[in-house]
This record gives C-alpha cells, sequence and structure tokens, in this order.
C-alpha cells in the first residue's frame, strides 16, 4: 500500500516536532540533569519528582492540565498572550512545548545517570589542573557522559514520535500543523481505512524496534538508564 | 603572619569519626611526609590544602594565603597554584596521555611556566607514551602520565597522596627513582601523604605523624625515626636515617666508604663520585651492641657510640637502644636479656655493630 500525500505530510510534521523537541530538550535537560546529579539541596526529591511525573502520569491528564494552563483563562496562556504569541493550543509551537514536558524524565534521567556515574573525581582533578567549574563542564563532564547524551537524545525522540494523548488533548488533528503519525493512524482507523493505518503502524513498528537496538548497541546493558 | 616563608596550615575539619585538628608550621622546601595510619585524616589535610575540603583555619604558602577566614579568604581549588596526584591515577579517560597532559599546561600563561614540556616528559620517562589512550597504560605509567601533568602545571606545591599505594612493589620500585629525581631536582615544595615508613624514609625532609586528626609529631624525618617515644619505633621495620659523604673507595676489597660525624660505614662498591651526599637506613634490628674493648667478629661497620636511652619495642622480649654515634642517633633492638647480662645503662660508652645498611639515595 502507498502512504497517501496526508500520510507523508504527517511523517514529515512528526520528525520536525521530534527534532525540535529532541535539541531543545538537551539543552534544557542538560542542567536539570547536572543540578540532580550533585546537588545535595533538599529540594531535589521534590524537583525529580516532577521531572519524573510524566513517566507514570496519563498522557491526557498532562495534556488536559497543559490545555488548561495554555488556554484563554489559564497563567501561561495570558502570559503568551501578553507577549503577543497568542495562544499555543492547536498550534505546532504548543506541541513543541507539552512535547518537552512530557518527553522530559526521559533526557533528563540517562544524562542525570551519567553524570553521577561518572563521580566527583574527573572534576575534582580538573580543579586541580586549574580548570574552572564552566570549563570543567565542557571539557570533562560533557564528553564523560557522552554515552548518556545519545541515549538521553534517541529516547527523547522516540518518544516524542510515538506520543499520542498530549497531542490529542493540546495539539487537535489539524492537517500540517499538528496532525502527527500517531493522529494520521487514529483517523485512519476511525475511517475504517486499515490497509492506510497498517502501513504508517508498520514504519512506526519498525521504527521503534530500530531505536532500540541502537541503543542497546551504544550503550550496552545501561542504555535505558536503569539500575546500576 | 611574621614569618612570611614555609607551609602554614591552621584546619579544623570535622570527619565521620573525628574532627581534624592542627597547627602545623612546615618548611617551605624539600618532601614533608603526612605519615599515619590509615584513617588518620592524611589525606583529609591534603584535601584541605587544596581547597577540595574546606576547613575552618588559614592556609598560606610560602607567604601566599590560600585561605584564611579571619580575612574572609577562601581560594577555589581551581585558583590555587598546585599540583596534586591522587592515590589512583585519575587520568581523564576521553583523552590521550599527550592531551591529559596538555589539560593542565594549557592553562598556565607561558609567562609562569617554568617546568618544561621536554623536562617533564623526560623526568618521568614517558616519551613513549604520548600518541597513546589512557587505556593501554600499565598502573605504573599512569601514576607517572599523572604526576607529569601535575608538574606541567609549574605548581608552586605539589601534593602526593599515596601514589604508590595502589601499585604493586615491582611497580613501586619503578616509580620511586623518578619520585627521588623530583625531590633532588625540583624546588617546588611537596606535601606527600604515605602510610609506608619505608617511603618515608626515602623521600621526606621532614615528616608529620598523624594520628586520630592530630598531629602527634613534626620535625625532622630522621629526628622523629630516631624518638623512643613515637609509635614509628614500635614498628617491625623501626629504622634511624643517617646522612653521609662518600669519603672514597677500596678497590682491593671493592668497598665504598661512606663518613660521619659518628664514623665511616664501609658498603660495597657503588658508583658514587667522593663528596656525593648519599643518605643510609639503619634497621634496629641490625643493630648489636658491643661493650668496648677487642670484640673480633665478621662485621665490617662498628661504631663507638654512647648509650642515651631506652624504650620499648613491639615485642616484650626486646627493647630498643637509642644510641648517640658522634652527634647521629642510632637504634638498636636487642633483648631484655641482653640488655641486663651486659648491664646497659644511660651513658655507657659501648661499639654499636652494624650488620647491614640500605643506601637510599
Amino acid at each position: 500500500m502507498e502512504l497517501t500525500p496526508e500520510d507523508w505530510s504527517a511523517v514529515r510534521l512528526t520528525l520536525e516536532l521530534s527534532t525540535v523537541v529532541t535539541v531543545l530538550l538537551l539543552i534544557i535537560g542538560t542542567p536539570i540533569a547536572w543540578w540532580l546529579a550533585r546537588t545535595r539541596s533538599r529540594l531535589r526529591g521534590v524537583i525529580g519528582a516532577v521531572v519524573s511525573l510524566p513517566i507514570v502520569l496519563p498522557p491526557t491528564v498532562l495534556g488536559f492540565y497543559l490545555l488548561v494552563l495554555m488556554g484563554p483563562q489559564g497563567a501561561v496562556g495570558r502570559f503568551t498572550e501578553a507577549l503577543g504569541i497568542g495562544r499555543l493550543p492547536f498550534t505546532f509551537t504548543g506541541l513543541v512545548v507539552a512535547s518537552i514536558i512530557y518527553s522530559l524524565p526521559f533526557v533528563v534521567q540517562p544524562i542525570q545517570n551519567a553524570f553521577m556515574a561518572m563521580g566527583e573525581r574527573p572534576l575534582e582533578v580538573a580543579a586541580t589542573l586549574r580548570a574552572s567549574p564552566l570549563a570543567t563542564f565542557f571539557t570533562v563532564a560533557l564528553p564523560l557522559a557522552r554515552p548518556g547524551f545519545i541515549t538521553a537524545a534517541i529516547l527523547g525522540f522516540a518518544h516524542t514520535v510515538g506520543e499520542f494523548g498530549v497531542v490529542l488533548m493540546i495539539g487537535g488533528n489539524i492537517p500540517d500543523k499538528t496532525r502527527v503519525i500517531s493522529m494520521q493512524i487514529y483517523n485512519h482507523v476511525e475511517a475504517m481505512e486499515y490497509g492506510q493505518a497498517h502501513g504508517l503502524a508498520a514504519c512506526l513498528l519498525a521504527f521503534s524496534f530500530i531505536v532500540l537496538l541502537g541503543l542497546y548497541a551504544v550503550g550496552g546493558r545501561n542504555a535505558l538508564g536503569g539500575s546500576r | 603572619m611574621n614569618d612570611a616563608t614555609g607551609i602554614q596550615l591552621q584546619c579544623r575539619l570535622p570527619l565521620a569519626d573525628f574532627t581534624l585538628e592542627v597547627d602545623l608550621h612546615l618548611p617551605g622546601r624539600g618532601v614533608t611526609a603526612l605519615f599515619g595510619p590509615s584513617g588518620s585524616g592524611k589525606t583529609s589535610l591534603l584535601r584541605c590544602v587544596a581547597g577540595l575540603a574546606r576547613p575552618a583555619g588559614r592556609v598560606e604558602i610560602n607567604g601566599e594565603c590560600w585561605q584564611d577566614d579571619a580575612r574572609r579568604v577562601f581560594l577555589p581549588t581551581h585558583l590555587r597554584p598546585l599540583g596534586y596526584v591522587f592515590q589512583e591515577a585519575s587520568l581523564f579517560a576521553h583523552l590521550s596521555v599527550r592531551a591529559n597532559l596538555e589539560f593542565g599546561l594549557k592553562r598556565i600563561p607561558a609567562a609562569e611556566r617554568k617546568v618544561g614540556w621536554e623536562a617533564a616528559v623526560e623526568l618521568l620517562g614517558i616519551s613513549h607514551l604520548l600518541d597513546r589512550g589512557t587505556a593501554a597504560l600499565s598502573g605504573g605509567e599512569r601514576q607517572r602520565v599523572a604526576i607529569a601533568r601535575a608538574l606541567l602545571t609549574s605548581p608552586q606545591l605539589l601534593l602526593m597522596d599515596e601514589p604508590l599505594a595502589a601499585l604493586d612493589s615491582r611497580r613501586k620500585q619503578e616509580i620511586l627513582p623518578y619520585l627521588e629525581r623530583l625531590h633532588d631536582e625540583l624546588a617546588t615544595p611537596i606535601l606527600y601523604v604515605s602510610h609506608s615508613p619505608d617511603e618515608v624514609a626515602r623521600l621526606a625532609d621532614h615528616m608529620v605523624l598523624l594520628e586520630q586528626g592530630r598531629v602527634v609529631a613534626s620535625g625532622p624525618t630522621a629526628e622523629l625515626l630516631a624518638r623512643l617515644d613515637l609509635p614509628l619505633a614500635l614498628d617491625e621495620d623501626a629504622a634511624v636515617l643517617v646522612d653521609t659523604q662518600v669519603v672514597g673507595h677500596d678497590e682491593d676489597y671493592q668497598l665504598t666508604r661512606l663518613g660521619f660525624p659518628g664514623g665511616v660505614i664501609k658498603v660495597t662498591r657503588k658508583a658514587l663520585d667522593v663528596g656525593k651526599r648519599a643518605r643510609l637506613k639503619i634497621q634496629a634490628r641490625d643493630v648489636s651492641i658491643a661493650l668496648t674493648g677487642e670484640n673480633r667478629s665478621s662485621i665490617v661497620n662498628r661504631l663507638p657510640a654512647r648509650i642515651v636511652g631506652f624504650g620499648d619495642a613491639a615485642h616484650p622480649a626486646q627493647c630498643l637502644v637509642r644510641l648517640d654515634a658522634g652527634g647521629t642517633p642510632l637504634l638498636a633492638r636487642i633483648t631484655r636479656l641482653s640488655k641486663d647480662q651486659l648491664e646497659l645503662r644511660e651513658g655507657l660508652p659501648v661499639v654499636a655493630q652494624i650488620k647491614s645498611v640500605a643506601l637510599l639515595a
């Protein structure tokens, strides 16, 4: 079966969304992971729990609250309108914001594990070799945590590709704007076009398998940031 | 602040089992050993000097203030001109040997580089390792790279935390000569943490004895080793150091004569020039005592000495006798039985018979 132009549009949109989200997640997630890995603050537990919340929360719950927050009555919605950005729900930007929150733990945890596994010693050594904390972070901590970053990027990307509930709540089903692959599959099934649904679903299945295969090749048994 | 030279450490830092509390004034040059049993606070003290731990107090190195609570001064580690060699060589795994060496060097302004690349690489014998990764190195090689890396920052103080502890005795023997060269060729003062009396005897000019976070004694190594009231005397390997000078060679018998104020000690022929300094280690168990008079034996080194004191040894059958040979202290470990049979007492002139000596450097 051939993929229709609508299907291709959904694929393109999904890849675009996942790429943007992954890049932003690495930028946002790294300082959070660094802080969680090294702080002795009492807030560590609370912040860690908040970041991990999306792992256990049903995506629809998360999506619902984001919808409320970003809506015209919500705090974030009023803020974005005041900034002149307009409202986020049912836009690509809204999807990006929601996806970042939804996939955050999948990026933060592998990086955090890598920072923790590295221990204090390389950082102390760098300090005795006159490297400032900032230089130490970029020339020692980041390179040593590379496997964690690769795992984080792959997981963040794959998790964004596969999301459905959050998109449904926050993005709706607008062609070329928010209609991603998982929505398109849902549309096909609703319309009883099982063949078309099959094509896209098989693509996602193959994609997921290849991602996991790659992950295990890169990181061995600790690839998914599991307990050491 | 009347004395601008030397290393002044006033540190107070609560640790898990006890509080580290020291007030030390150490020489600003040469090797100072921080000596004591495991868990006596040696490493913690070193970390305080480096700023890796934050004690209450003051740290001043040859007139430069690194920490002074009274003036609210605390330099972070990366602003302290020090070199630190950790117990296990902590080379950066993501960098080659060369890049490891350059890591510190490139952060030192050219005008402040006192230790050149060639000098450091040659001193530690690592030129053939430069382009390797760190994973391929042996334990001894890693430690030598780590030492060179620290030296290349041209530190004003070199801190070494049991750099040989993680190595087997063959690797130790491989590195010790390099450490001795550091001592001889660099003006940089070194604080050297160790729990090995042998290493301390070989390397240290000055030593600090730590126990439970407190300073039991601090002074010149030779002086401390010869003291009867310190736990060092109870050690199986209790020994004294004697600084000597080569006075001549006996080609017939293939012996080298080493002179010191207490007399001359003959050792098997060494390739040393006359006038060269040589430090000997003489173990208490290798020294016996004879009363003055003709007492023929095969022992070559027989020195006139005077008994200055007695102390306990580890085994109740034995005791330590401190002798004075022309101002140089010697220790002899003998049985208490001999002591009574020979009627040894303080002030008695005797002959110290030295069965063997070890040439250190």
